[in-house]
């Protein structure tokens, strides 16, 4: 199917070139056999005026003496027909079907009617094609009046060397004259179609964001194109922010209720006093957050993906957005008594990349590491800069371990199923892809009962 | 401490003034930014909980319009959007913080309290029961031996004490105050912390009393 | 030596009389040992002429028997137009006769380098190749000329015989152009080039003219003072002999020069064409060979002499030569040559 696709959408510059070329062959070769025929009629038509000449001077040389028809055959009259070719002459000259001179078996060539011009034919003779002419002249014989027929005949030698010369310059011609028109050709489909290479490169150049209105000076045939591409282009600029509006939305619809819910039943908790109760309402409490926080990461790991794709690049200082998520998340550490040291240097670490992105990765590494320590301990933020910049999170946590039902490892491959990513982890794996997309890695220095380091190694300009 | 809650869900708006209510606070509730625009020109508030997805408009807008006529008071954004997206912007805009629906309660009155240190004390969050005061903003504790840091869960175990002297708290009421849902600890570990604020208040008139069976209440050294 | 011709003729008339009707003039078997091939020639030239070319060509082409016949041109016409005689190779003075054979089909096709090398008068068809050039000359007695400038054109010729008729009657000789066909050749050519040609053959038809078959004989009658001139003589032919003539003097006019080739054609009836082939290149490259031709007094064709020497007018191969074959032609042509060169009785 996609075979005979592919057979069938050849290329325009090929068809033009080829159907061009296919005309220009008609046209040469039309050419050709006009010119041949034209030219072999002239050069017919030529020996024939020779040869009616050649006749006809020699009928003028008819006279009679003597009761009998004389001739003083002109010497020019034949040797004339020597002059062009090398062809053989004869010539017959005869009164009453009895011959005067020349030869005696020459045909006659029938005159169409009698009294008009010369007649001519064609017939063999002597083992070769010949071109006759007859001319009738009337000689006064005494009383007598006699149709005297003056028949000359040449070979067509020359004719056919005329033809062949004639043959060859036609044939010169319209071989050059294809030839050219195909070069020509060329130039045509690629000058016609040069608006179409300009069309593409405009679209090509393109950075993966730019979604404005192609605009280059295009020629009428291709402004059909040229609309139907920039309707397409604000369909997908209109889709793409839908599909951001539908992340925004989506997490909307889900984080609301649940907040809603979240809120009621907190209420609900302090009001209950049966511990059976209480205990019920707390683990539906703990559903709903980790319900939110597997939404939340599912919303931020399509939100990542998303991003990552469209590439957008911005000057910014990993040291501060470090500080910055270190900041942020204080509070969140201070619930459990966790306290975040921040053992960043002075001084920036400028970085080209996705802010939105580095701050969801750093974001998620040290929500983990909060999530994952236990109370009153302390939290290690650390940047580096050597070869690579190193952004490190250092918790004394349990650390990660092979028991450990959370194993970070095994949500790294991407090949992973939903079910496996959903949870806790999938906020390293978002952490890990946005270390990627930026050229760089996610590290896991991990000791049971250590604490674990989370790296993210990002390269130096 | 007075709130201001700007948000449209009405189920959600309940909860959340139910919920507030239970700490103590005082919270007005606009569904819309024309009605949290009338509260603010007729009422101070300590905080305003601002929703960004509003039906008469954005709630970026409201942020803006908030920083532009200079206004002091904290704001708070209550956002429903992704982790990361919506960071840079409202912050850019004015807002002192955010946090994503849903949230843990605690996890907000903490986030409010970092905001309210941030900007310098202006209102004084000070309660002295006896000789000891506590600022719930600076999370201090001055007894005649000095003043003393408190780390968050001592303050804010202290916070319920020092909120209704001599009332008592049972075990579990404490753990509900001092623990997230996450936190799967036994109501053993409240004594850790009631030992700890005892050591604090060791040199002050007053002390943790223990009332067998019931709990525990904050109590004059008698 | 014409006795030992004739004789040599008679010799061979008599050995294939049954076979050939033609007459033969001379014939001589230039045997090659080995033999591996044959050439027949039938030629009108002398074998005192043609026999350096034959002997050349052996050296050249060894092992090619030459069979070498010789006869007039009017009996070689007749052996290959009338009797279709096997000859491979037809080599004749007479342009015409050997024009009408190569005209009615009775003459191979040709092509070579060296064919191609001759210039385009020298051959007609690829079939008639000419060889020699040799023009049509004024032989004078130099002992009549003593002290006076002779004629350098027809014009003054004809002044010359009009100023002193008396002198010149009965002195003057030119071929019999009804008996020699080179003769006739050379006349024609002479009436077609000039106006000239009828007034001198009247005057020289006034004056007695003496009336020759040969070359030979006129040369003859020249060097022993009974002619004053005679015009009309093949130049190569007086040039062999001049050496051994005393009293003759060559004279080229300068108003025209009818040249003649001598022409070899390929016969349909030949039978063994390749050393045809061979000798017909052997003889198109004769101008490359000076010795032979100054051995075999056959000038070779030559270009260039042409360019320098205006008055040479080779006789164009071609139809034209057809016309004077014309039966009628022929009849009035020699007519009004007969009358104008046979005034008194």
């Amino acid at each position: 199917m996609s075979g005979r696709g592919a057979a069938r959408s050849r290329s325009i510059r090929s068809r033009l070139v080829l159907q061009l070329a296919a005309v220009a062959a008609i046209l040469s070769l039309a050419f050709f056999l006009i010119v041949r025929v034209v030219a072999d009629r002239a050069a017919g038509e030529t020996q024939d005026n020779i040869l009616a000449a050649s006749a006809t001077a020699i009928a003028d040389a008819l006279y009679s003496v003597e009761g009998q028809v004389a001739l003083e055959l002109p010497y020019s009259a034949i040797s004339m027909l020597g002059t062009i070719s090398e062809d053989r002459v004869f010539y017959r000259v005869a009164a009453a079907g009895e011959t005067i001179t020349g030869y005696g078996d020459l045909p006659i060539a029938e005159p169409q009617r009698p009294g008009a011009g010369p007649a001519f034919s064609t017939y063999d003779y002597r083992g070769e094609a010949v071109r006759a002419v007859t001319v009738m002249r009337p000689v006064s014989v005494g009383a007598r009046r006699l149709d005297v027929a003056v028949t000359v005949a040449q070979t067509q030698l020359g004719l056919a060397a005329i033809s062949s010369r004639i043959t060859g310059i036609a044939t010169a011609i319209a071989v050059g004259f294809f030839l050219v028109a195909t070069a020509l050709s060329f130039w045509a489909a690629q000058s016609a179609l040069a608006p179409l290479d300009r069309l593409t490169q405009s679209v090509a150049r393109r950075g993966p964001n730019d979604l404005r209105d192609v605009v280059t000076d295009t020629p009428t045939e291709l402004v059909p194109l040229m609309g139907a591409l920039n309707k397409f282009i604000a369909r997908l600029r209109t889709s793409l922010s839908r599909s951001e509006d539908l992340i925004t939305e989506a997490a909307h619809r889900v984080r609301t209720p649940l907040a809603t819910v979240r809120a009621q039943a907190e209420v609900t908790h302090h009001r209950l006093q049966k511990p059976e109760h209480r205990k019920a309402m707390r683990e539906m409490i703990r559903a709903i957050d980790e319900s939110s926080r597997s939404a939340g990461q599912l919303l931020d790991h399509a939100m990542v993906t998303f991003r990552a794709d469209s590439q957008e690049r911005a000057d910014l200082d990993l040291a501060e957005l470090l500080r910055e998520t270190c900041e942020r998340l204080a509070p969140t550490a201070d619930l459990k008594d966790i306290d975040i040291v921040q053992d960043i240097p002075e001084g920036a670490m400028p970085f080209a990349g996705d802010r939105v992105l580095l701050q969801s990765a750093l974001h998620n590494i040290l929500d983990n590491a909060i999530k994952y320590s236990p109370p009153d301990t302390r939290i290690t933020a650390s940047a580096r800069a050597g070869a690579q910049f190193e952004l490190s999170i250092a918790d004394n946590g349990r650390g990660f371990s092979a028991s450990d039902h959370d194993d970070p490892t095994a949500r790294f491959s991407r090949g992973s199923n939903v079910a496996d990513i959903v949870g806790s982890g999938l906020g390293l794996t978002i952490a890990d892809e946005v270390a990627r997309n930026h050229g760089g890695a996610l590290r896991i220095v991990s000791e049971e009962g250590e604490g674990a380091c989370v790296s993210l190694l990002l390269p130096a300009a | 401490m007075r709130f201001l809650l700007v948000e449209d869900s009405e189920t959600l708006a309940r909860a959340i003034v139910d919920r507030l209510a239970l700490d103590g606070h005082a919270v007005d509730h606009a569904g819309t930014l024309d009605a949290a625009q009338a509260s603010i020109s007729v009422a101070d508030y300590d905080l305003i909980l601002l929703d960004i997805m509003l039906p008469d408009g954005d709630g970026r807008s409201f942020l803006a319009q908030h920083r532009k006529a200079r206004k002091r008071t904290p704001v708070i954004v209550l956002t429903a959007r992704s982790e990361v997206s919506d960071r840079v912007g409202l912050l850019d805009l004015g807002a002192d913080d955010y946090i994503t629906k849903p949230f843990d309660f605690s996890e907000l009155q903490a986030r409010c309290r970092a905001v309210l240190r941030r900007q310098g004390g202006s209102a004084a969050n000070q309660t002295s029961f006896g000789d000891a005061v506590l600022d719930s903003t600076a999370g201090t504790l001055t007894t005649a031996r000095g003043t003393e840091d408190l780390r968050n869960r001592e303050l804010r175990l202290l916070e319920v004490f020092f909120g209704a002297p001599g009332q008592i708290f049972s075990k579990t009421h404490l753990m509900d105050r001092l623990f997230s849902f996450s936190d799967d600890v036994s109501e053993n570990a409240i004594e850790v912390y009631v030992g700890r604020i005892r050591k604090k208040l060791g040199a002050s008139n007053v002390r943790i009393e223990t009332v067998r069976g019931l709990g525990y209440r904050l109590a004059s050294r008698a | 030596m014409r006795i030992a011709a004739i004789a040599g003729g008679l010799i061979f008339a008599l050995w294939s009389g049954a076979l050939l009707a033609f007459e033969v003039e001379d014939h001589k078997i230039y045997a090659a040992d080995p033999q591996t091939d044959l050439l027949r020639i039938i030629s009108t030239a002398d074998l005192d002429a043609f026999a350096p070319i034959i002997e050349a060509y052996q050296a050249a082409n060894p092992g090619v028997t030459v069979d070498y016949t010789i006869a007039s041109s009017t009996e070689l016409m007749a052996a290959l137009y009338d009797e279709r005689a096997a000859f491979d190779l037809a080599i004749s003075s007479a342009m015409d006769l050997q024009t009408k054979l190569a005209n009615d089909g009775l003459a191979q096709s040709y092509a070579s380098a060296a064919t191609g090398a001759l210039p385009d008068w020298a051959k007609w068809r690829d079939q008639v190749f000419g060889f020699t050039q040799e023009p049509a000359v004024l032989v004078i007695s130099q002992t009549f000329f003593a002290g006076t400038e002779p004629p350098r054109s027809r014009e003054a010729l004809i002044n010359l015989l009009r100023n002193d008729p008396e002198r010149f009657r009965g002195r003057i000789g030119t071929y019999d152009v009804r008996v020699s066909g080179l003769g006739y050749l050379f006349a024609t050519q002479d009436s077609r080039n000039s106006e000239s040609f009828w007034r001198l053959t009247e005057l020289m038809g006034g004056l007695d003219a003496q009336l020759y078959c040969c070359s030979g004989d006129m040369i003859s009658d020249v060097a022993g003072g009974r002619l004053a001139f005679a015009y009309n003589v093949l130049g190569s032919y007086a040039e062999s002999r001049i050496a051994d003539t005393a009293g003759i003097e060559i004279v080229e006019l300068e108003d025209f020069l009818s040249v003649m080739l001598r022409t070899a054609l390929i016969p349909n009836t030949a039978e063994n064409v390749e050393p045809a082939r061979a000798m017909i290149d052997f003889l198109a490259g004769l101008s490359a060979a000076p010795r032979l031709t100054a051995a075999s007094g056959l000038p070779p064709i030559d270009e260039e002499s042409l360019r320098e020497n205006n008055a040479l007018r080779p006789i164009r191969l071609g139809p034209g030569l057809l016309v004077f074959l014309d039966r009628l032609k022929r009849e009035t042509f020699l007519r009004s040559w007969t009358s104008a060169i046979e005034q008194s009785p």
